[in-house]
């Protein structure tokens, strides 16, 4: 198939494209969100007016301001008016503005949303609670604009977490979260907000949750990310076989909770060695979860201990900030270190 | 003067303002721009005052009390008395006793340890029933842990309390947890949480739920003076207000706070003390009067659907019982104190004695009521007792909509684990299928 046929091809099965950034491409997800369900609202911080990030731009002047409302100041109060839209019948769709300040919801996410279908045996549920935050570093956020909460989350049975690495993904991911019958929580890598561009398919389309991607195959090792630290791992994958002849397998986790076991074990079963990076600090991140999961189910595939390179033990920092980060030189020595064990 | 100021400020904003201004006071705009006569900031536009004065909230006797019985159940102004039907009273009555006498089951089954847990209503029934009885069967209710009246009020059986309290086979909540979380879907009482405070702000995300369906509901949140101190209280009162909802929060003020008196949970004018400062309807009624209850309760409905806004309801009432079957109450108030309540002031006396002065109730009716009710309570009970429980593999079930296979796993390898272990596990009292 020559290259004009296969974009034929590509057209026929995806359609029109269009060019647009993972902000426009979340913006367009909730559009058709609103467009498709009638009793689908958007609400929390400044989404009024389009939304610090620019997310929600147009949709109350389109959908009115029953449908897309400023709340106050007050994530619990968000958190719990969704819980409470959700139950009584509405498709409730919060934005928290930073995923740094989700911690307040914390109670009503964890205790509640995550918990309301199994405690009333199945009479009540919030299935059809979403909430949105911008997650991890952008550059000089610090403490409190660039935090990665996903580890906390899921510890939580009864909630979904996703993390979507670029503007394709995120249109279909959050359109499939929307829709989920369970309350799912999107945390958008917010550096990609305007840096990850990819040309969109325009129409309605929706994308599997707790289905891990292979993005790159390869036989003697495998990479695990999501969000933002994906493209970092991508440079490590050509940094890998340029500089040390080695094939690496790249995954998406995509779903941080369910996740999906089967893709990275599998992996592994074929590597022997595996490397989870994440911005979220060490300990008790999510790559100690799959660390744990994978060292039982692939105990004797391991040619090596599973590494982790992450953010450190420590607040986020801002002047730091690049010696902080899972870069992808900690990556690359990390790859080196296994495949010489 | 004027005319160098009118350049400065533009002839519009004194056009505005002229109509606020009487000729009278013409003679006050050579000394003052028009710009000057309120504030004008975005916040608050109220007024100017040039002294220096602190409002004291001490000086301030407080949102007085609507009642319509006095402590003897009298009613006191005629106007005042819902003219319920003999019918509905006597219903009220019933519903007030035999919460009293399941209560009293119940807590003595706790004891005996034929139950875990149990949370008694004591003298907090006309809050309940009274409340209960002014709303719409559909009108979706957002309780704490106190209102199981409300729930009895609309039909809830015997069996059904029983049976979640014994959390049996045909509990509606599967034996998922303790007891006194009732839930009910058919009867629109959403199912009981122990955090406090957090179905506040979702009930009044469920209120404006029902305002974009327009389906002539409002919603009901009953919650507890200690439970308003929660942030989720105050992120429910000013959610509703801002946003228009169709919300009754009804706060039951009963004097505690398991060992906290009221005194240790707020220095400021009580829960309706707070509404008007969210910009919302308030009143505060006598609770153990279950007439005032229903009143300002009917009222309250009105208003939030006619007016899409929020109403809060103050009733205050006291706890009789102790807080829970792990609580003993004598270690912080006096038995005198709680047989004040009981013997002076309680819902079911005054309703029994207004009865009885319409000549609706009489000795041969209590006594006949008396016996019946017990034995339709003891009857569910030992009904309730001999279920089993449910299949364990419950523990697992709707966790999600649908099973995950890191789920299935874990059945799975206990599945497993209970063959093998069979005799180390009381799966005798469980339910096979």
């Amino acid at each position: 198939m020559t290259a004009a046929e296969k974009k034929e091809m590509l057209r026929a099965v995806i359609g029109e494209t269009q060019r647009m950034n993972l902000f426009q491409a979340i913006n367009n997800s909730l559009d058709l969100a609103l467009s498709s369900d009638p009793t689908a609202i958007i609400f929390g911080e400044d989404v009024a007016f389009g939304g610090v990030f620019r997310c929600t731009v147009g949709l109350q002047e389109k959908h009115g301001k029953s449908r897309v409302f400023n709340t106050p100041l007050c994530e619990q109060g968000i958190a719990g008016f969704g819980i409470g839209a959700a139950t009584a019948g509405a498709t409730a769709i919060a934005e928290i503005q930073f995923a740094d300040y989700i911690l307040p919801a914390f109670d009503q996410i964890c205790n509640e949303a995550a918990k309301y279908r199994y405690r009333s045996g199945g009479l009540y549920d919030c299935g059809s609670l979403t909430i949105r935050a911008p997650c991890s570093a952008v550059g000089h956020g610090a403490l409190y604009h660039s935090q990665s909460p996903e580890a906390f989350f899921a510890h939580c049975p009864g909630l979904k977490v996703v993390v979507p690495r670029g503007p394709i993904k995120a249109k279909g991911l959050l359109l499939s979260c929307i829709r989920d019958k369970n309350p799912c929580l999107f945390f958008e890598p917010k550096i990609l907000y305007r840096s990850a561009v990819e040309q969109v398919p325009v129409k309605e389309y929706t994308m599997p949750l707790s289905k891990a991607d292979i993005l790159v195959e390869g036989d003697d090792i495998t990479l695990v990310g999501w969000g933002t630290q994906v493209h970092v791992l991508r440079e490590v994958c050509q940094l890998a076989k340029d500089q040390l002849n080695v094939s690496c397998e790249l995954i998406d986790l995509v779903t941080i909770l369910p996740w999906d076991k089967e893709t990275i074990a599998q992996s592994v079963k074929k590597t022997g060695r595996l490397l989870i990076a994440h911005e979220a600090p060490l300990t008790s991140g999510f790559g100690a979860e799959i660390a744990a999961s994978i060292q039982h189910d692939c105990f004797l595939n391991l040619e090596a201990p599973i590494e982790r390179v992450t953010g450190f033990d420590t607040p986020f920092p801002h002047m730091f900030e690049p010696f902080y980060m899972p870069d992808k030189w900690r990556c690359f020595e990390a790859v080196k270190k296994l495949v010489n064990y | 003067m004027l005319p160098i100021r009118l350049a400065c400020y533009g002839l519009r904003s004194v056009a505005a303002n002229c109509k606020r201004i009487n000729i009278g006071a013409l003679s006050q705009i050579t000394r003052k721009f028009s710009s000057d006569e309120r504030p004008q900031f975005p916040g608050s536009r109220s007024q100017w005052t040039e002294k220096l004065e602190f409002i004291r909230p001490d000086l301030y006797d407080g949102i007085p009390v609507y009642r319509v019985m006095d402590r003897k159940g009298k009613v006191i102004d005629p106007s005042q008395d819902p003219q319920l039907s003999q019918e509905m009273v006597i219903k009220m009555y019933k519903c007030m006793t035999q919460l009293n006498t399941m209560d009293r089951i119940l807590y003595e089954s706790q004891r005996q340890g034929r139950i875990s847990f149990y949370m008694t209503n004591y003298g907090e029934e006309g809050t309940h029933i009274g409340s209960a009885a002014a709303l719409d069967p559909k009108d979706l209710i957002f309780g704490q842990y106190r209102e199981a009246g409300t729930l009895m009020w609309r039909g809830f059986t015997l069996d059904q309390f029983m049976n979640q309290c014994y959390g049996n086979m045909e509990d509606g909540g599967k034996g998922k947890q303790m007891p006194v979380h009732y839930g009910s879907k058919d009867l629109n009482f959403v199912t009981i949480s122990s955090p406090l405070g957090t179905q506040m702000p979702q009930a009044v995300g469920a209120a404006y739920s029902y305002k974009r369906a327009q389906n002539g509901l409002c919603v009901m949140c009953y919650f507890g003076e200690g439970t308003s101190s929660e942030g989720d209280a105050h992120a429910a009162l000013n959610f509703s207000a801002t946003l228009d909802c169709p919300v009754i929060f009804f706060c039951r003020n009963n004097g505690y706070a398991i060992s906290t008196p009221s005194k240790e949970q707020y220095r400021g004018d009580g829960i309706a003390g707070r509404g008007p400062a969210y910009g919302m309807l308030t009143i505060r009624v006598d609770g153990n009067d279950v007439f005032a209850v229903y009143n300002a309760t009917a009222k309250a409905r009105q208003v939030a659907l006619n007016e899409m806004r929020p109403v809060l309801i103050e009733a205050m009432t006291y706890r009789i019982g102790h807080h829970s079957t792990s609580d003993d109450s004598t270690a912080y108030r006096s038995v005198d104190e709680v047989r004040y309540w009981d013997e002076r002031d309680h819902p079911i006396s005054r309703l029994r004695n207004y009865m009885l002065s319409k000549g609706w109730w009489g000795d041969v009716q209590e006594k006949e009521w008396k016996e019946d009710c017990k034995r339709q309570v003891m009857t569910a009970f030992a009904r309730a007792e001999k279920k089993l429980k449910p299949n364990w593999k419950e523990i697992f079930t709707d966790v999600y909509h649908e099973m995950p296979s890191h789920i299935t796993e874990q059945l799975k390898q206990m599945e497993e684990h209970v063959q093998k272990y069979a005799e180390h596990y009381p799966l005798k009292n469980f339910s096979k299928d």
